[in-house]
């Protein structure tokens, strides 16, 4: 037992397994039957997909009664609703994604719609929606549930913590890193130098490679977790990009120093006319086109990733009558096969080029300008 | 954009702050910070032991060209000790041999002298003898002929003649 | 999605797809000419084609 205690990924993945096993629930759809068949079903399963989810859902069958069975397990559902802090566990829901199945909890009644909670105002009964689909007795509540998307956090950060304290364990006993220590080295350089010291100088990186290294493998690491049949889609997220963008915005303004400002605000060598122009240009384009084009292009990135290898996996139902079942299989498994490898580099491009141009903004705002 | 504004969920952007903030600082702590620095000390060792490994070379550089300099000037030492060597035999043996004429010379100088002396005083004691023989043989020719004046006088002559020979 | 709004993700394509090909390229050439410096030309390159692909993202999404 100690043996294998010393092995932490190896503990990880056994406990991840346990809890799948433990906590398996298989329970029947009551609304219609869920397979997924036609081209509408498919978009409707794909943009679902890339949304959050307040349920680990692995995986449907139907069972020989004709029953439709999910396998997964369920996350807990915290909300911020009128009537304070209320948690429940999200199988109350019972897979229900349309808003029929209300879930009562510390007293006010709530419903899923599209991935989201709605709490149902005051002596509602159910839910009724005005002609554009949107809830008019309902209203969204501050939801920090432990989501898929927030699960996959959690576990990536645990397995980064796992990873990386144990790389830095090792070097208090030995020069060079063995096992799994051996590649995460070579990455962590990698970053160090490539990524951090070109772009941020030799003087001042050191403060922030911390921050790079994290964010990078943050990301590559929620990346790669996004193509398996996992089906996280975490960077995906706009909530989750836009907080990387702000952390990286906030470093930036924070640290950028008197010459970064000088330039920002009143830029020297240009006619001063012109300088308060130049000014709002400069503003603007370090405090939202910056941000915006960090946090939309990796949101962008790896949902339109998943929608394509979603797509291509969907050709096998969507062209079943078309080309026979075999036709089909083998038309989608070579199309998705050939896109999941350029997603692979994507997920690695991703990560870096989010890194790179944090480090190349801070970079910016902490070099020194020569004077004028 | 205005789906994507009710897709976005501020609970999950709140989450993953939090999260985030969570995981840099204890990754920063637990793991950046000492990989970085052991990273860093690994370098600098390696560094050192390069820097250390150049100054030996030059060290043994310098060694071998001191050791080649010292054989050098051991080499030109002997050359010239033994050139002085043999330098001062000869002199030794020219000092020698001028001294060993030298003292010949005087030797047969100092010979000579003796001879020379020696004649003399052979010849001064010869000389002396004779004038004593001749006084004795005069005296006696004296005493025997001075009985006879003619033979007196034919004596005289004689002896004047003989003595003329010496 | 409307046609008009099809019609403006399309010209977005097309002037993001020219504006990658122009960097591609130019960053093909300069490599082919100066093979030693094809890591500081393939940074280079990443990050103009990241700021090309921020603004195509961010048109894209004005118009969604």
């Amino acid at each position: 037992m100690t043996k294998i205690l010393r092995k932490p990924n190896l503990v990880l993945t056994t406990l991840f397994i346990l809890l799948l096993n433990s906590s398996l629930f298989a329970k029947s759809d009551e609304g219609h039957d869920g397979a997924v068949d036609t081209k509408d079903e498919v978009g409707e399963y794909i943009l679902h997909h890339i949304k959050d989810a307040h349920d680990f859902h692995l995986f449907s069958y139907t069972d020989s009664h004709g029953e439709r069975k999910h396998v997964g397990f369920p996350l807990p559902v915290i909300v911020w609703s009128s009537k304070g802090l209320t948690t429940f566990m999200s199988s109350k829901f019972h897979h229900d994604d349309s808003g029929h199945q209300i879930v009562e909890a510390n007293g006010t009644r709530f419903v899923k719609l599209h991935s989201k909670i709605y709490e149902l105002e005051e002596g509602a009964e159910a839910i009724s929606f005005d002609e554009t689909h949107h809830p008019t007795n309902a209203h969204k509540v501050l939801d920090f549930s432990i989501t898929k998307s927030v699960f996959g956090i959690l576990l990536v950060g645990l397995l980064m913590f796992i990873w990386f304290a144990g790389l830095a364990r090792q070097y208090k006993k030995k020069q060079i890193p063995t096992g799994f220590g051996r590649v995460l080295e070579p990455l962590v350089l990698y970053v160090r130098d490539e990524i951090a010291r070109p772009n941020i100088g030799e003087k001042r990186y050191r403060e922030f490679t911390g921050y790079l290294l994290t964010v990078f493998f943050f990301i590559w690491i929620l990346n790669l977790l996004g193509l398996t049949p996992l089906g996280f889609n975490v960077t995906g997220q706009l909530a989750v990009t836009a907080a990387l963008a702000i952390f990286t915005l906030i470093i930036y303004t924070f640290k950028g120093n008197k010459g970064y400002w000088g330039h920002m605000l009143w830029m020297p060598g240009v006619p001063y006319l012109i300088r308060p122009v130049l000014a709002i240009i400069e503003v603007a384009g370090a405090f939202l086109i910056k941000p915006f084009s960090l946090l939309v292009r990796l949101f962008a990135n790896i949902s339109a990733g998943h929608i394509v290898v979603m797509s291509l996996i969907a050709i096998m139902v969507t062209m079943k009558s078309e080309m026979g079942a075999v036709g089909a299989t083998s038309l989608s498994f070579v199309l998705s096969f050939f896109i999941t490898l350029i997603e692979v580099l994507v997920a690695f491009l991703q990560a870096y080029i989010f890194t790179m141009l944090s480090a190349l903004f801070i970079g910016m705002a902490v070099e020194e300008h020569d004077h004028h | 954009m205005e789906q994507l504004l009710n897709d976005f969920s501020p609970g999950l952007f709140v989450m993953q702050t939090v999260l985030l903030i969570g995981l840099i600082f204890l990754l920063v702590k637990f793991a950046w910070k000492p990989i970085l620095n052991s990273l860093e000390d690994r370098e600098k060792g390696i560094q050192d032991a390069l820097d250390a490994a150049e100054s030996a070379k030059k060290e043994m550089q310098n060694i071998t060209a001191d050791s080649e300099s010292l054989l050098k000037e051991a080499r030109a030492e002997r050359e010239s000790l033994l050139k002085e060597a043999r330098e001062l035999k000869e002199k030794i043996l020219a000092d020698a041999k001028e001294e060993a004429q030298k003292e010949g010379d005087k030797m047969i100088a100092k010979a000579q002298a003796t001879i020379e002396s020696e004649k003399k005083a052979a010849v001064a004691d010869i000389k002396a003898q004779v004038a004593t023989l001749s006084i004795d043989i005069a005296e006696k020719v004296i005493k025997d002929e001075l009985s006879n004046k003619s033979k007196q006088q034919k004596l005289v002559d004689d002896m004047l003649g003989d003595i003329k020979l010496n | 999605m409307t046609v008009p709004n099809l019609v403006g993700a399309g010209l977005i394509v097309i002037g993001a797809g020219i504006g990658l090909g122009k960097i591609g390229g130019s960053a093909m050439e300069g490599i082919a000419r100066q093979p030693e410096a094809t890591g500081k030309i393939q940074t280079a390159m990443i990050i103009i084609a990241a700021l090309l692909e921020g603004l195509a993202f961010g048109a894209l999404f004005l118009g969604k």
